[in-house]
């Protein structure tokens, strides 16, 4: 056996050569560092790629965890989303009903309607006259006879009023307040209430579902926690052998890091494609429902900017939780 | 070169591993480290490696007091060193090339360098020809050569071998060991723990000699290179 470590070349004096690499490392400039320091992160980010893929299933169930916690509150609040829209117009279709004092006269009925009418959020107001009302009401009701038998109208002259599109429900019911309180308005109502109390339980279930998220978001946290300390585990002997040589914490901290980003991004790409497959699924019910309404909603999906937040999400939650299991376990691991 | 003085080892639950240890290694000097098993061979090694700190003396290697290389520094400071294991330590799921090249990649290299220096070593330690297999699918003797090759792939001023020979046959031993004459030869500083007097015999090196944590003479060993 002969290797060449005998030849007494000038090159292979280590001591010189230490010093010409030294030299260089100083006189490369700011930008081959840069790119060096580039190329190894790098490497790193397609070589922590290549050990995932090395283990599918293990990564596929990493990542599956993650995904349905992903999933789940994504799902969901873009359903929350679309009702929000759907009741949003109907919120338009909201009537305000004044019905007058009885002893009121027509024409102060007329100058009332018209006050109301040059209100700035109101569109439409119609007056509907007691007699009118009774006629009405007698015609469609089949009660004729007996209202015959009465001898006053017991009905009121109805302003009914329009409010203009894209005002606020506050202002509309701000709106019933101060009109309700006219000494010529026996009763004001909104025929929105049952409206109001939609948008009160959706707001509930906006709060419940963000605490759902919350707390998936910690089990994502915990799940890549604990997939990068088995890995860190498998990985001992890799670990001491790297410290042994010179490899620094950040070094090695390094391709866990970008693991758990991986994980999050597989995770985060999954449940898109889930919420994506489950908005197919129920858009032709959805069709079929708001066909009885005449209204033909168009569902809509998670789109391009929310798939990319899933996709972020997931991959931020991936790196914290990588970054909470390798902060607690490769400090223990030390070369003994 | 590696200087000793009044180094004492205690582990937190033994008696002394190393009592009152000193020695000086020239600068490009090779010698042995021998004693029976527990005289505290491999207590020594660590404490240049900075794996374990000494409980009282001091050691210097290059001009470089230990004592104050901490926290990120030992990692950088390890790169001045080769160290080759008893049981290789290769890392088994990486090829030849990827093992040698491990100190390279560590230390910022850049890819061309890479592979450079790795065919360089790999050439040096007759393993070329293995650059792509696994360490598995090779003998004994070759996984001990990967070893060394990445030991010595970063250039390091130092060698610290702990029984590199204790895995292998007399022949392979002998080599083993004249590969380490070749780098000494160039100028780096080897120290080898081995109780495997024949060979230590058979070679014309100066060995320390540890005796239950005791060195059996204060020992001034001359650098080869004068
Ligand atoms: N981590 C440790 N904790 C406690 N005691 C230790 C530790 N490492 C070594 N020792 C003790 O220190 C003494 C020296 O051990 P060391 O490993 O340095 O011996 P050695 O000369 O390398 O032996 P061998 O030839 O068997 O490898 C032994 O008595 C051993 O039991
Ligand atoms: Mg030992």
């Amino acid at each position: 056996m002969t290797p060449r470590g005998a030849r007494p070349a000038p090159d292979r004096q280590p001591r010189s050569e230490a010093v010409s690499v030294q030299a260089r490392n100083h006189t490369i400039g700011l930008g081959n560092r840069l790119s060096a320091w580039l190329l190894g992160h790098l490497h790193t980010i397609v070589f922590s790629l290549g050990r995932l893929a090395r283990a599918p299933l293990a990564t596929l169930m990493t990542a599956g965890v993650i995904a349905i916690s992903l999933a789940l509150p994504a799902g969901l609040y873009v359903l929350l989303d679309n009702l929000r829209t759907v009741s949003g117009q109907w919120e338009q279709a909201a009537q305000v009903s004044l019905f007058l004092r009885q002893d009121l006269r027509l024409e102060q009925a007329q100058a009332f309607a018209d006050e109301i009418r040059s209100l700035p959020e109101v569109d439409a107001v119609t007056l509907i006259p007691a007699d009118q009302a009774l006629e009405e009401f007698r015609r469609t009701s089949g009660f004729g006879d007996a209202l015959n038998a009465l001898n006053e109208n017991p009905l009121p002259t109805v302003l009914s009023i329009q409010p203009r599109v894209g005002v606020g429900a506050a202002r509309i019911k701000l709106l019933v307040e101060t009109l309700g309180s006219r000494d010529a308005v026996e009763l004001a109502q909104l025929d929105m209430e049952w409206l109001e109390r939609l948008f009160a339980m959706m707001d509930i279930v906006l709060h419940a579902i963000a605490i759902i998220a919350v707390l998936l978001g910690l089990g994502v946290l915990l799940a890549v926690g604990n997939t990068i300390r088995l890995d860190i585990e498998n990985r001992r002997d890799e670990i001491v052998v790297s410290k042994l040589i010179g490899a620094t914490n950040a070094f090695i901290r390094r391709p866990f890091l970008y693991g758990g980003i991986w994980y999050g991004l597989l995770g985060g790409l999954v449940a898109w494609i889930v919420v994506s497959i489950g908005m197919g699924v129920i858009d032709d019910p959805v069709q079929q429902l708001t066909h009885l309404y005449q209204s033909g909603y168009q569902l809509r999906g998670l789109g391009f900017g929310g798939g990319m937040s899933l996709l972020l999400l997931g991959g931020a939650l991936g790196w914290c939780g990588a970054w909470l299991a390798v902060g607690r376990h490769l400090r223990a691991i030390e070369p003994t | 070169m590696i200087r000793f003085q009044s180094v004492t080892k205690r582990y937190p639950d033994n008696a002394e591993a190393l009592s009152s240890v000193s020695f000086r290694l020239g600068e490009g000097a090779m010698a042995f480290l021998t004693g029976h098993s527990g005289a505290g061979k491999s207590t020594l090694l660590k404490l240049i490696a900075l794996i374990e700190r000494p409980t009282q003396g001091e050691i210097e290697i290059d001009g470089l007091n230990l004592a104050g290389i901490r926290g990120r520094h030992i990692a950088h400071f390890r790169r001045r060193l080769g160290i080759v294991f008893q049981n290789h330590g290769l890392l088994m799921d990486r090829t030849v090339f990827d093992n040698v090249a491990l100190p390279l990649v560590i230390a910022g290299f850049r890819h061309q360098d890479i592979a450079k220096r790795v065919h360089a070593a790999l050439d040096m330690v007759g393993l070329l020809r293995h650059e792509k297999k696994l360490p598995v699918t090779l003998s004994a003797g070759e996984q001990q050569r990967v070893g060394i090759a990445r030991a010595v792939v970063n250039k390091p001023t130092v060698l610290l071998a702990d029984e590199p020979t204790g895995n292998l046959d007399p022949e392979l031993s002998r080599e083993v060991m004249h590969l380490f004459e070749q780098f000494n030869q160039v100028g780096v500083t080897i120290l080898v723990a081995t109780h495997d007097i024949d060979l230590i015999r058979s070679l014309d090196h100066p060995a320390l000699r540890l005796d239950h944590g005791k060195l059996s003479l204060d020992t001034e060993l001359g650098s080869a290179a004068e």
